[in-house]
Protein backbone atom coordinates (compact mmCIF):
# COMPACT_ATOMS: atom_id res chain seq x y z
CA UNK A 1 0.00 0.00 0.00
CA UNK A 2 2.72 2.41 1.05
CA UNK A 3 4.90 1.92 -2.06
CA UNK A 4 2.04 2.30 -4.55
CA UNK A 5 0.52 5.07 -2.43
CA UNK A 6 3.80 7.00 -2.50
CA UNK A 7 4.06 6.64 -6.29
CA UNK A 8 0.46 7.81 -6.69
CA UNK A 9 1.24 10.86 -4.51
CA UNK A 10 4.13 11.62 -6.90
CA UNK A 11 1.65 11.34 -9.79
CA UNK A 12 -0.97 13.62 -8.23
CA UNK A 13 1.79 16.16 -7.46
CA UNK A 14 2.86 16.34 -11.12
CA UNK A 15 -0.79 16.31 -12.24
CA UNK A 16 -1.56 19.18 -9.87
CA UNK A 17 1.38 21.25 -11.12
CA UNK A 18 0.14 20.81 -14.69
CA UNK A 19 -3.46 21.60 -13.79
CA UNK A 20 -2.58 24.73 -11.84
CA UNK A 21 -1.41 26.23 -15.13
CA UNK A 22 -5.09 27.17 -15.73
CA UNK A 23 -4.37 30.10 -13.42
CA UNK A 24 -1.75 31.40 -15.87
CA UNK A 25 -4.00 32.07 -18.84
CA UNK A 26 -5.33 30.28 -21.88
CA UNK A 27 -1.97 29.49 -23.43
CA UNK A 28 -0.34 28.04 -20.30
CA UNK A 29 -2.51 24.92 -20.01
CA UNK A 30 -2.92 24.62 -23.78
CA UNK A 31 0.86 24.57 -24.25
CA UNK A 32 1.17 22.09 -21.35
CA UNK A 33 -1.49 19.82 -22.92
CA UNK A 34 0.08 20.07 -26.38
CA UNK A 35 3.55 19.20 -25.01
CA UNK A 36 2.10 16.26 -23.14
CA UNK A 37 0.35 14.93 -26.25
CA UNK A 38 3.46 15.47 -28.40
CA UNK A 39 5.27 12.89 -26.27
CA UNK A 40 3.14 10.27 -28.08
CA UNK A 41 3.81 6.70 -26.93
CA UNK A 42 5.61 7.92 -23.79
CA UNK A 43 2.33 9.40 -22.54
CA UNK A 44 0.59 6.10 -23.14
CA UNK A 45 3.30 4.12 -21.34
CA UNK A 46 2.99 6.61 -18.47
CA UNK A 47 -0.81 6.33 -18.45
CA UNK A 48 -0.66 2.54 -18.40
CA UNK A 49 1.86 2.60 -15.54
CA UNK A 50 -0.43 4.93 -13.54
CA UNK A 51 -3.45 2.71 -14.19
CA UNK A 52 -1.42 -0.32 -13.09
CA UNK A 53 -0.41 1.55 -9.92
CA UNK A 54 -4.04 2.38 -9.20
CA UNK A 55 -5.06 -1.24 -9.84
CA UNK A 56 -2.39 -2.61 -7.47
CA UNK A 57 -3.16 0.02 -4.81
CA UNK A 58 -6.90 -0.66 -4.96
CA UNK A 59 -6.45 -4.46 -4.97
CA UNK A 60 -4.16 -4.31 -1.92
CA UNK A 61 -6.56 -1.88 -0.22
CA UNK A 62 -9.52 -4.20 -0.67
CA UNK A 63 -7.46 -7.25 0.35
CA UNK A 64 -6.27 -5.43 3.48
CA UNK A 65 -9.82 -4.41 4.41
CA UNK A 66 -11.15 -7.96 3.93
CA UNK A 67 -8.28 -9.50 5.95
CA UNK A 68 -8.63 -6.95 8.73
CA UNK A 69 -12.38 -7.28 9.07
CA UNK A 70 -12.02 -11.06 9.20
CA UNK A 71 -9.44 -10.63 12.01
CA UNK A 72 -11.93 -8.67 14.10
CA UNK A 73 -15.33 -10.18 13.35
CA UNK A 74 -17.03 -9.14 16.62
CA UNK A 75 -17.84 -5.56 17.53
CA UNK A 76 -17.71 -4.19 21.08
CA UNK A 77 -20.94 -2.94 22.66
CA UNK A 78 -19.04 0.27 23.41
CA UNK A 79 -15.79 1.28 21.69
CA UNK A 80 -13.98 4.52 22.48
CA UNK A 81 -11.84 6.06 19.74
CA UNK A 82 -8.48 6.73 21.40
CA UNK A 83 -6.13 8.09 18.76
CA UNK A 84 -7.41 7.11 15.34
CA UNK A 85 -9.15 9.60 13.08
CA UNK A 86 -12.22 9.61 10.85
CA UNK A 87 -9.80 9.76 7.90
CA UNK A 88 -7.98 6.61 9.05
CA UNK A 89 -11.22 4.72 9.63
CA UNK A 90 -12.70 5.66 6.28
CA UNK A 91 -9.70 4.88 4.04
CA UNK A 92 -11.52 2.17 2.10
CA UNK A 93 -14.58 4.38 1.54
CA UNK A 94 -12.62 7.48 0.50
CA UNK A 95 -10.51 5.20 -1.68
CA UNK A 96 -13.59 3.82 -3.42
CA UNK A 97 -15.01 7.34 -3.88
CA UNK A 98 -11.71 8.30 -5.53
CA UNK A 99 -11.92 5.19 -7.75
CA UNK A 100 -15.44 6.09 -8.95
CA UNK A 101 -14.29 9.68 -9.47
CA UNK A 102 -11.24 8.49 -11.40
CA UNK A 103 -13.45 6.60 -13.87
CA UNK A 104 -15.73 9.62 -14.22
CA UNK A 105 -12.74 11.95 -14.62
CA UNK A 106 -11.27 9.77 -17.39
CA UNK A 107 -14.64 9.58 -19.19
CA UNK A 108 -14.91 13.35 -18.87
CA UNK A 109 -11.53 14.84 -19.75
CA UNK A 110 -9.66 11.93 -21.38
CA UNK A 111 -12.21 9.88 -23.34
CA UNK A 112 -14.65 12.83 -23.75
CA UNK A 113 -17.83 10.74 -23.58
CA UNK A 114 -19.63 12.59 -20.78
CA UNK A 115 -20.57 16.28 -20.80
CA UNK A 116 -19.84 16.31 -24.54
CA UNK A 117 -21.18 19.85 -25.00
CA UNK A 118 -18.51 21.24 -22.65
CA UNK A 119 -15.63 19.05 -23.78
CA UNK A 120 -16.32 19.73 -27.49
CA UNK A 121 -14.41 23.01 -27.00
CA UNK A 122 -11.21 21.02 -27.26
CA UNK A 123 -11.97 20.54 -31.00
CA UNK A 124 -11.35 24.23 -31.67
CA UNK A 125 -7.88 25.70 -31.93
CA UNK A 126 -6.59 28.72 -30.06
CA UNK A 127 -3.23 30.01 -31.26
CA UNK A 128 -2.91 26.77 -33.23
CA UNK A 129 -3.46 24.52 -30.18
CA UNK A 130 -6.49 22.48 -29.00
CA UNK A 131 -8.43 24.65 -26.54
CA UNK A 132 -8.08 22.60 -23.37
CA UNK A 133 -8.57 25.74 -21.26
CA UNK A 134 -12.11 26.38 -22.53
CA UNK A 135 -12.96 22.67 -22.25
CA UNK A 136 -12.04 22.80 -18.54
CA UNK A 137 -13.66 26.20 -18.02
CA UNK A 138 -16.98 25.28 -19.67
CA UNK A 139 -17.10 22.06 -17.66
CA UNK A 140 -16.51 23.73 -14.33
CA UNK A 141 -18.99 26.52 -15.06
CA UNK A 142 -21.51 23.71 -14.65
CA UNK A 143 -22.29 23.59 -10.91
CA UNK A 144 -23.02 19.84 -10.95
CA UNK A 145 -19.62 18.99 -12.43
CA UNK A 146 -17.82 21.34 -10.04
CA UNK A 147 -19.60 19.89 -7.02
CA UNK A 148 -18.70 16.34 -8.09
CA UNK A 149 -15.04 17.37 -8.37
CA UNK A 150 -15.10 19.19 -5.02
CA UNK A 151 -16.64 16.17 -3.24
CA UNK A 152 -14.06 13.86 -4.83
CA UNK A 153 -11.22 16.16 -3.77
CA UNK A 154 -12.56 16.22 -0.20
CA UNK A 155 -12.32 12.42 -0.30
CA UNK A 156 -8.76 12.76 -1.64
CA UNK A 157 -7.92 15.15 1.22
CA UNK A 158 -9.21 12.67 3.82
CA UNK A 159 -7.40 9.78 2.12
CA UNK A 160 -4.12 11.70 2.05
CA UNK A 161 -4.45 13.06 5.59
CA UNK A 162 -4.06 9.50 6.85
CA UNK A 163 -2.10 8.08 3.92
CA UNK A 164 0.77 10.58 3.81
CA UNK A 165 1.85 10.14 7.42
CA UNK A 166 1.06 6.44 7.22
CA UNK A 167 3.60 5.64 4.53
CA UNK A 168 6.39 7.34 6.51
CA UNK A 169 5.58 4.95 9.38
CA UNK A 170 5.30 1.93 7.07
CA UNK A 171 8.67 2.72 5.48
CA UNK A 172 10.11 2.76 9.01
CA UNK A 173 11.24 6.38 8.73
CA UNK A 174 9.61 7.43 12.00
CA UNK A 175 10.99 7.50 15.50
CA UNK A 176 9.49 8.62 18.80
CA UNK A 177 10.39 12.26 18.20
CA UNK A 178 9.13 12.51 14.63
CA UNK A 179 5.80 10.72 15.14
CA UNK A 180 3.63 13.76 15.86
CA UNK A 181 5.60 16.07 13.55
CA UNK A 182 5.16 13.67 10.63
CA UNK A 183 1.44 13.35 11.39
CA UNK A 184 1.11 17.15 11.44
CA UNK A 185 3.07 17.66 8.22
CA UNK A 186 1.05 14.89 6.56
CA UNK A 187 -2.22 16.62 7.46
CA UNK A 188 -0.93 20.02 6.29
CA UNK A 189 0.23 18.51 2.99
CA UNK A 190 -3.18 16.84 2.57
CA UNK A 191 -4.89 20.19 3.18
CA UNK A 192 -2.60 21.75 0.55
CA UNK A 193 -3.41 19.07 -2.05
CA UNK A 194 -7.13 19.25 -1.25
CA UNK A 195 -7.34 23.06 -1.44
CA UNK A 196 -5.15 23.30 -4.55
CA UNK A 197 -7.26 20.76 -6.44
CA UNK A 198 -10.56 22.24 -5.24
CA UNK A 199 -9.40 25.73 -6.28
CA UNK A 200 -9.53 24.77 -9.98
CA UNK A 201 -13.27 23.97 -10.34
CA UNK A 202 -14.28 26.70 -7.86
CA UNK A 203 -12.21 29.34 -9.70
CA UNK A 204 -14.20 28.66 -12.87
CA UNK A 205 -17.54 28.18 -11.10
CA UNK A 206 -17.29 31.56 -9.39
CA UNK A 207 -15.79 33.17 -12.51
CA UNK A 208 -12.54 34.08 -10.77
CA UNK A 209 -10.92 32.57 -13.83
CA UNK A 210 -12.99 33.53 -16.90
CA UNK A 211 -13.19 31.62 -20.17
CA UNK B 1 -20.62 3.48 45.75
CA UNK B 2 -23.46 1.78 43.92
CA UNK B 3 -22.85 0.75 40.35
CA UNK B 4 -24.60 -1.12 37.56
CA UNK B 5 -22.43 -3.60 35.69
CA UNK B 6 -23.16 -4.84 32.19
CA UNK B 7 -20.89 -7.86 31.85
CA UNK B 8 -20.28 -10.15 28.86
CA UNK B 9 -21.41 -13.64 29.85
CA UNK B 10 -20.55 -16.61 27.65
CA UNK B 11 -20.67 -20.20 28.90
CA UNK B 12 -18.01 -21.62 26.61
CA UNK B 13 -16.02 -21.14 23.39
CA UNK B 14 -18.85 -22.47 21.21
CA UNK B 15 -21.70 -20.69 23.01
CA UNK B 16 -23.23 -17.40 22.11
CA UNK B 17 -22.62 -14.68 24.66
CA UNK B 18 -24.53 -11.60 25.72
CA UNK B 19 -24.28 -8.68 28.11
CA UNK B 20 -25.98 -9.28 31.45
CA UNK B 21 -26.71 -6.68 34.09
CA UNK B 22 -25.64 -6.97 37.74
CA UNK B 23 -25.87 -4.45 40.55
CA UNK B 24 -22.66 -3.77 42.52
CA UNK B 25 -23.73 -2.30 45.84
CA UNK B 26 -21.71 -0.70 48.66
CA UNK B 27 -18.51 -0.74 46.64
CA UNK B 28 -15.55 0.88 48.40
CA UNK B 29 -13.81 3.52 46.28
CA UNK B 30 -10.48 2.05 47.45
CA UNK B 31 -11.19 -1.31 45.84
CA UNK B 32 -9.52 -2.28 42.62
CA UNK B 33 -11.77 -3.15 39.70
CA UNK B 34 -11.03 -6.85 40.16
CA UNK B 35 -11.76 -6.69 43.90
CA UNK B 36 -15.11 -5.16 43.01
CA UNK B 37 -15.72 -8.11 40.63
CA UNK B 38 -14.67 -10.50 43.45
CA UNK B 39 -17.41 -9.05 45.67
CA UNK B 40 -20.00 -9.30 42.91
CA UNK B 41 -18.91 -12.92 42.42
CA UNK B 42 -19.23 -13.69 46.17
CA UNK B 43 -22.80 -12.51 45.98
CA UNK B 44 -23.48 -14.53 42.81
CA UNK B 45 -22.03 -17.67 44.42
CA UNK B 46 -24.19 -17.18 47.54
CA UNK B 47 -27.22 -16.88 45.27
CA UNK B 48 -26.21 -20.16 43.60
CA UNK B 49 -25.38 -18.42 40.33
CA UNK B 50 -22.34 -18.89 38.09
CA UNK B 51 -19.67 -16.29 39.02
CA UNK B 52 -18.15 -14.03 36.36
CA UNK B 53 -14.99 -15.67 35.00
CA UNK B 54 -12.08 -13.30 34.48
CA UNK B 55 -8.32 -13.63 34.12
CA UNK B 56 -5.98 -12.30 36.81
CA UNK B 57 -2.75 -13.19 38.50
CA UNK B 58 -0.36 -10.74 40.17
CA UNK B 59 -2.86 -7.89 40.59
CA UNK B 60 0.15 -5.56 40.64
CA UNK B 61 0.00 -4.46 37.01
CA UNK B 62 3.01 -6.41 35.85
CA UNK B 63 1.98 -9.90 34.81
CA UNK B 64 -0.31 -9.11 31.88
CA UNK B 65 -3.02 -11.58 32.83
CA UNK B 66 -5.96 -9.26 33.49
CA UNK B 67 -7.79 -8.40 30.35
CA UNK B 68 -11.10 -6.62 30.19
CA UNK B 69 -12.46 -3.85 28.05
CA UNK B 70 -14.11 -1.42 30.46
CA UNK B 71 -16.50 1.12 28.95
CA UNK B 72 -14.97 0.71 25.51
CA UNK B 73 -11.31 0.96 26.55
CA UNK B 74 -8.99 -1.98 27.14
CA UNK B 75 -8.06 -1.91 30.88
CA UNK B 76 -10.43 1.04 31.40
CA UNK B 77 -10.03 4.77 31.02
CA UNK B 78 -7.07 5.42 33.32
CA UNK B 79 -3.94 5.83 31.23
CA UNK B 80 -1.06 3.35 31.53
CA UNK B 81 -2.96 1.21 34.02
CA UNK B 82 -3.94 -2.44 33.92
CA UNK B 83 -7.48 -3.23 34.96
CA UNK B 84 -6.20 -4.81 38.20
CA UNK B 85 -4.68 -1.45 39.14
CA UNK B 86 -7.74 0.51 38.11
CA UNK B 87 -9.45 1.65 41.28
CA UNK B 88 -13.12 2.31 41.82
CA UNK B 89 -12.42 5.91 42.81
CA UNK B 90 -11.96 6.48 39.08
CA UNK B 91 -15.70 5.95 38.59
CA UNK B 92 -18.68 8.09 39.52
CA UNK B 93 -21.18 6.77 42.05
CA UNK B 94 -24.20 5.38 40.23
CA UNK B 95 -22.24 4.77 37.03
CA UNK B 96 -23.09 2.15 34.43
CA UNK B 97 -20.01 0.10 33.56
CA UNK B 98 -19.80 -2.16 30.50
CA UNK B 99 -17.24 -4.97 30.86
CA UNK B 100 -16.30 -7.00 27.78
CA UNK B 101 -13.51 -9.44 26.93
CA UNK B 102 -10.76 -8.77 24.34
CA UNK B 103 -12.51 -9.29 20.99
CA UNK B 104 -10.34 -10.67 18.19
CA UNK B 105 -10.47 -13.76 15.97
CA UNK B 106 -7.05 -14.79 17.27
CA UNK B 107 -8.29 -14.57 20.88
CA UNK B 108 -11.18 -17.05 21.12
CA UNK B 109 -13.36 -16.47 24.19
CA UNK B 110 -13.09 -19.34 26.67
CA UNK B 111 -15.64 -18.16 29.20
CA UNK B 112 -17.11 -14.75 30.03
CA UNK B 113 -14.14 -12.34 30.14
CA UNK B 114 -11.43 -14.97 29.65
CA UNK B 115 -9.87 -15.27 26.20
CA UNK B 116 -7.20 -17.68 24.94
CA UNK B 117 -4.10 -15.58 24.26
CA UNK B 118 -1.78 -18.43 23.32
CA UNK B 119 -1.50 -16.92 19.81
CA UNK B 120 0.91 -14.43 21.43
CA UNK B 121 3.02 -17.37 22.67
CA UNK B 122 3.15 -18.70 19.12
CA UNK B 123 4.56 -15.34 17.94
CA UNK B 124 7.17 -15.48 20.73
CA UNK B 125 8.11 -19.05 19.87
CA UNK B 126 8.67 -17.98 16.25
CA UNK B 127 11.60 -15.74 17.17
CA UNK B 128 11.22 -13.81 20.40
CA UNK B 129 14.49 -15.14 21.81
CA UNK B 130 18.23 -15.26 21.17
CA UNK B 131 19.87 -18.62 20.70
CA UNK B 132 23.47 -17.63 21.35
CA UNK B 133 25.67 -19.83 23.56
CA UNK B 134 26.23 -17.74 26.63
CA UNK B 135 28.97 -19.86 28.21
CA UNK B 136 30.09 -18.82 31.66
CA UNK B 137 29.16 -15.59 33.35
CA UNK B 138 30.88 -12.74 31.51
CA UNK B 139 32.74 -9.95 33.23
CA UNK B 140 30.68 -6.89 33.97
CA UNK B 141 30.95 -4.20 31.30
CA UNK B 142 32.78 -6.49 28.89
CA UNK B 143 30.05 -5.86 26.33
CA UNK B 144 29.39 -2.14 26.31
CA UNK B 145 25.96 -0.98 25.20
CA UNK B 146 25.32 2.75 24.83
CA UNK B 147 22.76 4.08 27.31
CA UNK B 148 20.25 5.30 24.66
CA UNK B 149 20.32 1.82 23.06
CA UNK B 150 19.83 0.10 26.42
CA UNK B 151 16.97 2.50 27.23
CA UNK B 152 15.33 1.85 23.85
CA UNK B 153 15.52 -1.88 24.41
CA UNK B 154 14.21 -1.63 27.98
CA UNK B 155 11.30 0.56 26.85
CA UNK B 156 10.30 -2.14 24.35
CA UNK B 157 10.84 -4.86 26.94
CA UNK B 158 8.26 -3.22 29.18
CA UNK B 159 5.56 -4.99 27.15
CA UNK B 160 3.76 -7.43 29.47
CA UNK B 161 1.98 -9.19 26.60
CA UNK B 162 -1.51 -8.54 27.93
CA UNK B 163 -3.02 -8.08 24.46
CA UNK B 164 -4.65 -4.67 25.09
CA UNK B 165 -3.06 -3.44 21.85
CA UNK B 166 -4.91 -6.14 19.91
CA UNK B 167 -8.15 -5.44 21.76
CA UNK B 168 -7.89 -1.74 20.91
CA UNK B 169 -6.87 -2.16 17.27
CA UNK B 170 -9.75 -1.85 14.76
CA UNK B 171 -7.93 -4.54 12.73
CA UNK B 172 -7.07 -6.76 15.74
CA UNK B 173 -3.45 -6.46 14.67
CA UNK B 174 -0.70 -7.65 17.01
CA UNK B 175 1.81 -5.28 15.43
CA UNK B 176 2.63 -3.34 18.62
CA UNK B 177 3.23 -6.53 20.61
CA UNK B 178 5.32 -8.10 17.83
CA UNK B 179 7.26 -4.90 17.20
CA UNK B 180 8.14 -4.52 20.88
CA UNK B 181 9.46 -8.09 20.95
CA UNK B 182 11.39 -7.59 17.69
CA UNK B 183 12.76 -4.17 18.68
CA UNK B 184 13.95 -5.09 22.18
CA UNK B 185 16.36 -7.63 20.67
CA UNK B 186 17.12 -5.98 17.31
CA UNK B 187 19.13 -3.13 18.84
CA UNK B 188 21.25 -5.27 21.17
CA UNK B 189 24.41 -7.08 20.05
CA UNK B 190 23.03 -10.39 21.35
CA UNK B 191 19.93 -10.01 19.20
CA UNK B 192 21.48 -8.74 16.00
CA UNK B 193 22.77 -12.13 14.83
CA UNK B 194 19.25 -13.48 14.29
CA UNK B 195 17.53 -10.16 13.55
CA UNK B 196 16.67 -10.96 9.91
CA UNK B 197 15.10 -14.35 10.62
CA UNK B 198 13.38 -13.05 13.75
CA UNK B 199 11.46 -10.25 12.08
CA UNK B 200 10.37 -12.45 9.18
CA UNK B 201 9.34 -15.39 11.35
CA UNK B 202 7.53 -13.32 13.97
CA UNK B 203 5.53 -11.26 11.47
CA UNK B 204 4.65 -14.46 9.58
CA UNK B 205 3.50 -16.08 12.83
CA UNK B 206 1.45 -12.97 13.63
CA UNK B 207 -0.46 -13.20 10.35
CA UNK B 208 -0.74 -17.01 10.46
CA UNK B 209 -2.37 -16.79 13.90
CA UNK B 210 -5.19 -14.68 12.44
CA UNK B 211 -4.21 -11.20 13.64
CA UNK B 212 -4.93 -8.33 11.27
CA UNK B 213 -2.56 -5.96 9.49
CA UNK B 214 -1.39 -2.66 10.94
CA UNK B 215 -2.91 0.35 9.19
CA UNK B 216 -1.43 2.92 11.58
CA UNK B 217 -4.47 3.88 13.66
CA UNK B 218 -2.19 4.02 16.76
CA UNK B 219 -5.04 2.94 19.06
CA UNK B 220 -2.63 0.34 20.47
CA UNK B 221 -0.23 2.92 21.87
CA UNK B 222 -3.04 4.73 23.67
CA UNK B 223 -4.48 1.53 25.14
CA UNK B 224 -1.15 0.02 26.22
CA UNK B 225 -0.90 -0.09 30.04
CA UNK B 226 2.87 0.15 29.72
CA UNK B 227 2.90 3.02 27.22
CA UNK B 228 4.71 1.07 24.49
CA UNK B 229 5.25 3.52 21.64
CA UNK B 230 4.35 2.94 18.00
CA UNK B 231 7.93 3.97 17.25
CA UNK B 232 8.69 0.27 17.72
CA UNK B 233 6.34 -0.50 14.80
CA UNK B 234 8.51 1.80 12.66
CA UNK B 235 11.53 -0.13 13.99
CA UNK B 236 9.89 -3.43 13.00
CA UNK B 237 9.18 -2.04 9.54
CA UNK B 238 12.83 -0.96 9.22
CA UNK B 239 14.01 -4.39 10.37
CA UNK B 240 11.62 -6.00 7.88
CA UNK B 241 13.01 -3.94 4.99
CA UNK B 242 16.59 -4.61 6.16
CA UNK B 243 15.92 -8.34 6.12
CA UNK B 244 15.70 -8.24 2.32
CA UNK B 245 19.12 -6.60 1.90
Amino acid sequence: MAVTGFMLVCFISVHLLGNLSVFFGVDAINIYAEKLHSLGPVVWIFRMAILLLFAVHITFGIQLTVENSSASPEAYAIKKRLKTTFAAESMIYTGLIILVFLLYHLLHFTVHVVHTDAVSAVQTLVNGRPDVFTMIGKSFNNAFISIVYVIAMCALFLHLSHGLQSFIQTFGLNNGKTQDIVAGIGKLAAIFYGLAYIAIPLAFLFHIVKI
Amino acid sequence: MNLTLHVWRQKGPQDKGKLETYPAKDVSSDMSFLEMLDEVNDKLIKEGKDPIAFDHDCREGICGMCSSVVNGRPHGHQEKTTVCQLHMRQFEDGADIVVEPWLAKAFPIQKDLIVDRSALDVIMQAGGYTSCHTGGVVDANSLLIPKPVADFSMDAAECIGCGACIAACPNSSAMLFTSAKVAQLAVLPQGKAEAKDRVLEMTKAMLDEGFGNCTNHYECQEACPKGISVKFIATLNREYLKSFT
